[in-house]
């Protein structure tokens, strides 16, 4: 495992190192430490790469991932991930607002906490949340999946398209368009599967789905009170 | 029989107010129960451009010889930070509009004509197509709170990066693209369902203020290396704050958007009475650049309403680096031509004022989705009908600089300028034509 000191080296030096990994490279497995909060520690990493992050982060860690497998040990500041495109970004404790956000594909687990909007515009990245979400999270949720161990704050799922969303605690109010919807055979078995992938112990019988009610698809003058 | 002598009437007297307009938007929106959704800028009269003159030369003022003596068109923007910042030949650029709203047509014809004079193009809400890419030279990355089809391969192959915070048609207001337009292709660069309205966020989803900004802006270098420039875009609303805090969150450039500029479509009441005109924007945009010792080192592009070289002559006089051209651009190509007259009136309009982009259906095939209409247009002789309006721009923007003995477009200076209109005079800070007065005076 390859160490960076990030009291000794720059950010750019650091994001630049972890950038450059082509494919056919021995070393693919990372070690940053002291990132002191900084903000877009291993940010546009493109490479079936291991990095492992020890101690808290600011702002857009792992922001853009691609194929990165990214492991934080601590806690992380705003937009965790935002448009990770795929692999896996896991985080030991409770990250800010906008986690995920914009999100295309691969897979956040966030072992703690997360405050609001979480998912926002996701496109199809997966989301598991230990704890709980703050409001609005997956706002605007195009596709892709929010589980949520915990509780959701309110306007869960607000002007939903077709992300599909599964909390076990409770969801204090849910969002413009969003409804609850049966839990299928279906549904239990995708979200067991997200479950295991997450390498979360749950049982998805515990979780209610939510998705869209498509009645703000396209807009109707009879809807003018629900925007 | 006796006749009662005739009153004399007066002729029947339209209300200025009530105007023919007005009263049909009435009866459309006592019809529908639904605001009017159109594209396209403002159209209402407000101070322009043509409210300002050029002295030219004279006495105390040594012309250069048209066709004759340099007068330099080229600009760099975007060397504060990036270490490939984009070198234009002129100072006109294409605006960034989007595959969805616009045909792959009509995106290819606004490369290819860009290219061919050596300026940059501008994606739009949706993402970067590889048409697009593979016929534009320059490409500039819109940013946008949506970020639908956003990827970070996308980004390293952009020449620049503009994160747009607001537009001139629109400041505050998010995009909006109506289902008809949400075909196959659209729908998956979108990650949509096809035929849903597609209503793109107002506000980034992962940053608000420009303390925020500046933390985004040094993600979106990391990720890109430090290579391209940054741009941040603003609709004309608060210009002085709004450039002062792109500079202070980073920003490369700035691109200051008037109530003019054009959008694929959104509310007509936005449209109309949401933001400033460009006229009234960049003065401050310029004062801001100065007090921040910036101006010249952050360049400013200024868009919204310009359709000439006297206008690109006109923003450069008062501060600009570079302009940008959207509507023009799309006028160029064949938009509102009346060649497709017939068609227009079937439409419910004429040439020259179509304006319901959002329905899908334009006869000139530029703003559709429809194959059939989006075949109407070749995009190599669009194309070459764009090279020839921006090289026309530029030939009429050079004149007026050699006849004020500028030998570079950007040494033209507000000392070049008179105003025809106490309004124009007061928001260009220039003197009223034949006077030395300049209305206005005073902190933005």
């Amino acid at each position: 495992m390859i160490e960076i000191d990030l009291s000794q080296n720059a950010l750019r030096e650091a994001n630049q190192r972890l950038q450059a990994v082509a494919a056919d490279d021995n070393a693919r497995r990372f070690l940053l430490r002291n990132p002191r909060g900084a903000h877009a520690v291993a940010a546009g990493l493109k490479a079936p790469i291991e990095v492992t992050i020890e101690g808290h982060v600011g702002f857009y860690c792992a922001g853009m991932n691609q194929e990165a497998d990214v492991i934080l040990r601590g806690h992380a500041g705003v937009g965790l991930a935002e448009n990770m495109m795929s692999g896996t970004v896991r985080v030991t404790g409770n990250a800010s607002e906008s986690a995920g956000a914009t999100g295309h594909g691969g897979l956040l687990v966030i072992e703690g906490d997360t405050s609001s909007r979480c998912g926002i515009s996701m496109k199809g990245i997966d989301i598991v949340v230990g704890g709980s979400v703050g409001h609005m999270s997956a706002f605007m949720g195009q596709a892709g999946a929010l589980a949520v161990l915990g509780d959701a704050g309110p306007s869960l799922g607000d002007s939903l398209y077709e992300a599909r969303l599964y909390v076990r605690g409770r969801v204090e109010s849910l969002g413009a368009d969003c409804k609850e919807k049966e839990m299928t055979a279906h549904h239990l078995d995708k979200l067991g599967r997200l479950l295991e992938r997450a390498k979360v112990s749950a049982n998805p019988r515990d979780f209610r789905r939510y998705g869209s009610a498509r009645n703000l698809y396209n807009f109707k003058i009879d809807n003018l009170g629900t925007y | 029989m006796s006749q009662r002598p005739k009153t004399p009437r007066t002729h029947p007297r339209a209300s200025s107010i009530f105007d023919a307009y007005a009263l049909s938007e009435i009866r459309r929106a006592a019809a529908t129960g639904v605001y009017d959704i159109r594209g396209g800028g403002a159209k209402r009269p407000m101070p322009h451009f043509d409210d300002l003159l050029f002295l030219g030369a004279s006495m105390s003022r040594y012309p250069l010889e048209g066709y004759r003596e340099a007068c330099n068109t080229a600009v760099t923007l975007g060397d504060r930070f990036a270490q490939k910042p984009i070198e234009l030949k002129i100072p006109i650029t294409i605006a960034g509009m989007s595959f969805g709203s616009l045909s792959g047509q009509a995106k290819e014809a606004l490369g290819r004509g860009a290219s061919t004079m050596g300026t940059s193009t501008t994606t739009g809400d949706g993402g970067m197509t590889p048409e697009e890419r593979g016929h534009s030279t320059q490409l500039v990355y819109q940013y946008l709170p949506s970020r639908y089809g956003m990827n970070p391969d996308d980004l390293r192959k952009a020449d620049a990066i503009e994160v747009v915070v607001g537009q001139g048609a629109k400041p505050g207001g998010g995009g909006m693209l109506l289902g008809q337009k949400i075909n196959e292709r659209v729908a998956e660069m979108r990650t949509l369902p096809e035929g849903v309205d597609q209503r793109s966020a107002c506000r980034h989803p992962d940053w608000t203020g420009p303390d925020d900004l500046e933390i985004k802006i040094h993600e979106l270098r990391e990720i890109t290396g430090w290579q391209v420039p940054i741009y941040c875009k603003i609709g004309a609303s608060r210009p002085y704050f709004d450039t002062a805090l792109s500079i202070k969150a980073g920003a490369d450039v700035v691109v200051l958007d008037g109530m003019q500029g054009g959008t694929a479509a959104t509310q007509e009441v936005f449209i109309e009475h949401v933001g400033i005109p460009t006229l009234a924007a960049i003065r401050p945009a310029v004062q801001a650049l100065i007090d921040a010792d910036m101006h010249r080192k952050v360049q400013l592009i200024v868009s919204g309403g310009i359709r000439n070289g006297a206008d690109v002559a006109k923003c450069l006089a008062l501060g600009a680096d570079a302009v940008s051209i959207g509507t023009a651009a799309l006028v160029a190509l064949g938009d509102n031509d009346p060649r497709w007259e017939e068609d227009y009136q079937a439409l419910g309009s004429t040439a020259g004022c179509y304006d319901d982009w959002h329905e899908g259906m334009d006869p000139a095939g530029i703003t559709t989705q429809e194959p059939e209409l989006a075949q109407r247009l070749d995009p190599v002789a669009a194309g070459r009908r764009l090279a020839n309006l921006l090289a026309v721009m530029t030939l009429e923007c050079q004149t007026i600089a050699r006849a004020n003995g500028k030998s570079d477009v950007r040494n033209l200076e507000p000392e070049d300028l008179v105003a025809l209109t106490v309004e124009a005079a007061a928001m260009a800070r220039v003197p009223l034509a034949g006077t030395d007065w300049v209305p206005g005076q005073g902190t933005f």
